[in-house]
């Protein structure tokens, strides 16, 4: 896994592909990093995590100071990584604490080890300036872990870059398209949307009144309110979080019950979390979650919901992919953009400018 | 990342070149791009010009200039046994071009929640100040750090008013011309038991430091140092080398390492540092007349003591009172 060089690209990169390295990104998810040695790649960067006896997560560059073998193949001893290979051993702040056959330690010897921190159910690694890691700028993700919420979710290796799939997910009227069997109708791609944007983050509101609510969202609906098969107000509520993490809050609600002046105590809400790890110009980890106000205490509605989101994400997936393919085979040309793409152009505008501010 | 960062050379434009203190240079260069590599415990290479030869020398990173990522500045002390390479970055002037790496990560900061200190011993300033800055930045929030700088008069340590408008109250400063030996075991007793400790001065000041962190029972991992190689217990003088199964007698400049002075005369030597940390370079010691000055720290104090083997890249020896022109005779691997 190498350390990935950015830009190397002779044209216009029209897919974005470089990502920000002063950021938080997540390494994994809270039970994936554990009393073993993890491989993962941040940011194009190879990273081995582990957890201390005390269970605090770490984050060290997975690649020896003495001859670059990847510190995850090698033994987690106490708080130590030993590498595989001469036993070389660093601590949790990457200094190494023993080499072999000499009775000092090179006085320089040591790892890189990543500012991280364990929020939200996941593990954020900043591979960037540690001075700059400050664990304010995590994105909230609060509703994986707030006893309010329930729910649960997975991670996609996507083979696309991540910008692609912020774009997906800053418009959802491709869900009409995409995911007709689920959450898509017709319905989405006449409704109008507002576009907002202040800082670091971007907001994109689309509600659907007075409609048929999708399959997926009748499910939902029908859990809090068995047999009820009316109309339903519908809100989108993307919510994104530089540089790429997106939060919809979402749901429907019995129609004219107030739920677009703010009443949604006669409806359902989710929020589907969404944060992307770039791996490379052309994949990312994906991590998402979908998490529910309703049923806290149903795992069998967990699961099914799980599931039911997996699915619409392959569809995703599947697209992404096709799409990352075809821009490698037409090398030279430009996206043409519309309007359903402000959102997505907004996003574009805040990773150009932390990149450029980063790299100036 | 690792020790070993892959060199890519460039010419650097000379930009400014001042006085930062008695025999102290600060030269600020500037590069064609911005410099994004990380810089606390960084240093250059730079080529400089001896007698019409080019040699590489190591000089460490004090800075980046806030306001232009591209420009760096070096603080240079004229040494007194310089070949000519402190000469010639002294010569330096605006406009003039260096060729030059990019940062060298070679003594790497890592941040870590826990308190951190600082100290350094005269020209070791250069390596350390980065850090303290990083670090500064890092515990602007209330967490804990201290920089102590040693030397022998103000009129001798660079950057010090710069250091304390950066520093404040977090500055410490002893001139030992007028405030005494700076007393390394009381300094050491009252650092944090947990702190991670960052130091950069001459050999003599680590080999306390290293004494008084051991006999207070502190892990070695948590001292961090640099060495520049070049100072010892005593003056650098000539002495003769012999190797008599290659059959070679060789004179050491005290401008020249064993190291040196054996490869000029042909012999193959294996080497890698030349500073005196990787230990590639140690040779056996048969027989010396005079006294071992080991500059390594490779070496435990054992093994310096058992008088086995030295550092051929940095190690001398020192005469005795009689006068002589001491001498060693070595057996090479």
């Amino acid at each position: 896994m190498a350390v990935i060089t950015q830009g190397n690209s002779q044209f216009t990169d029209i897919a974005a592909s470089d990502w920000p390295m002063n950021a938080w990104y997540v390494a994994a998810w809270d039970h994936e990093v554990g009393r073993n040695l993890r491989s993962c790649n941040v940011a194009g960067r190879p990273v081995v995590v582990y957890r201390t006896t005390t269970g605090k997560p770490v984050a060290l560059a997975d690649a020896c100071w003495h001859r670059l073998v990847p510190l995850s193949i090698g033994k987690l001893c106490g708080d130590e990584v030993q590498c595989g290979y001469h036993g070389i051993r660093y601590d949790q702040d990457g200094k190494c604490t023993f080499m072999p056959a000499q009775e000092t330690i090179n006085p320089s010897a040591s790892v890189h080890s990543y500012p991280t921190v364990e929020r939200h159910r996941f593990i954020w690694v900043w591979p960037g300036n540690p001075a700059l890691a400050d664990p304010s700028l995590i994105p909230d993700l609060h509703t994986n872990d707030d006893p309010e919420w329930a729910g649960d979710g997975e991670v996609i290796g996507v083979d696309a870059g991540y910008q692609l799939v912020l774009d997906n997910l800053m418009d959802l009227t491709h869900e009409e398209f995409i995911h007709t069997s689920s959450i898509g109708n017709e319905h989405l791609s006449i409704a109008p949307f507002e576009t907002s944007h202040s800082g670091n983050s971007v907001t994109v509101t689309r509600w659907m009144r007075d409609i048929p609510a999708p399959p997926l969202w009748q499910y939902m609906l029908n859990i809090k309110f068995p047999g009820y098969e009316g109309h339903v107000d519908r809100w989108q509520i993307i919510n994104y979080m530089a540089p790429s993490t997106i939060a919809l809050d979402v749901g429907v609600a019995i129609a004219g019950t107030g739920a677009p002046e703010g009443d949604r105590s006669q409806g359902v809400n989710c929020f589907v979390l969404h944060t992307m790890t770039p791996t490379g110009p052309k994949a990312c980890n994906y991590h998402w979650a979908i998490t529910r106000n309703f049923a806290l205490d149903k795992q069998r509605v967990t699961n099914e919901l799980r599931r039911g989101v997996a699915n619409v994400f392959f569809e995703d997936e599947t697209m992404l992919n096709a799409q990352q393919v075809a821009i490698d085979a037409n090398p030279g040309y430009d996206f043409y953009n519309l309007n359903i793409d402000a959102g997505g152009m907004w996003v574009r505008r805040i990773i150009e400018k932390m990149i450029a501010e980063e790299r100036q | 990342m690792s020790a070993t960062i892959q060199k890519q050379w460039t010419n650097a434009t000379v930009v400014a070149v001042s006085a930062a203190a008695d025999g102290i240079a600060r030269i600020e260069l500037e590069y064609g791009r911005a410099i994004r590599e990380p810089i606390e415990g960084s240093h250059l290479d730079v080529d400089v010009h001896i007698d019409g030869r080019a040699e590489v020398r190591s000089y460490s990173i004090v800075e980046q200039d806030p306001l232009d990522p591209r420009v760096l500045v070096l603080g240079v002390q004229l040494a007194p046994h310089s070949r000519g390479g402190s000469q010639y970055m002294h010569a330096l002037r605006p406009g003039m071009k260096l060729r030059t790496t990019q940062p060298l990560n070679s003594f790497p900061y890592r941040t870590t929640a826990g308190p951190v200190r600082f100290l350094a011993g005269g020209i070791g300033v250069t390596a350390v100040m980065s850090m303290a800055a990083a670090a500064r930045s890092h515990h602007a929030a209330g967490g804990d750090y201290h920089f102590t700088y040693v030397g022998r008069s103000p009129s001798v340590m660079p950057f010090r008013d710069q250091l304390e408008k950066l520093h404040g109250s977090a500055l410490s400063m002893h001139y030992s011309d007028t405030d005494g030996l700076f007393d390394v075991p009381t300094y050491i007793a009252g650092c944090p038991k947990e702190c991670t400790l960052y130091m950069c001065g001459p050999l003599g000041l680590l080999e306390a430091v290293r004494t008084a962190w051991v006999a207070d029972n502190r892990a070695l991992r948590n001292l961090r140092f640099e060495t520049f190689g070049t100072t010892g217990k005593f003056a650098s003088v000539p002495f003769h080398v012999s190797v008599p199964e290659q059959g070679l007698e060789v004179l050491v400049r005290p401008d020249q390492s064993i190291l040196e002075a054996l490869e000029a005369a042909g012999a193959e030597m294996m080497f890698d540092c030349r500073k005196g940390e990787c230990g590639l370079c140690q040779v056996d010691i048969c027989e010396v007349r005079g006294l071992v000055d080991h500059r390594d720290v490779f070496f435990s104090d054992q093994q310096h003591n058992s008088g086995k083997r030295l550092c051929s890249c940095v190690t001398r020896i020192a005469g005795d009172a009689d006068g002589t022109v001491p001498s060693v005779t070595l057996s090479l691997p």
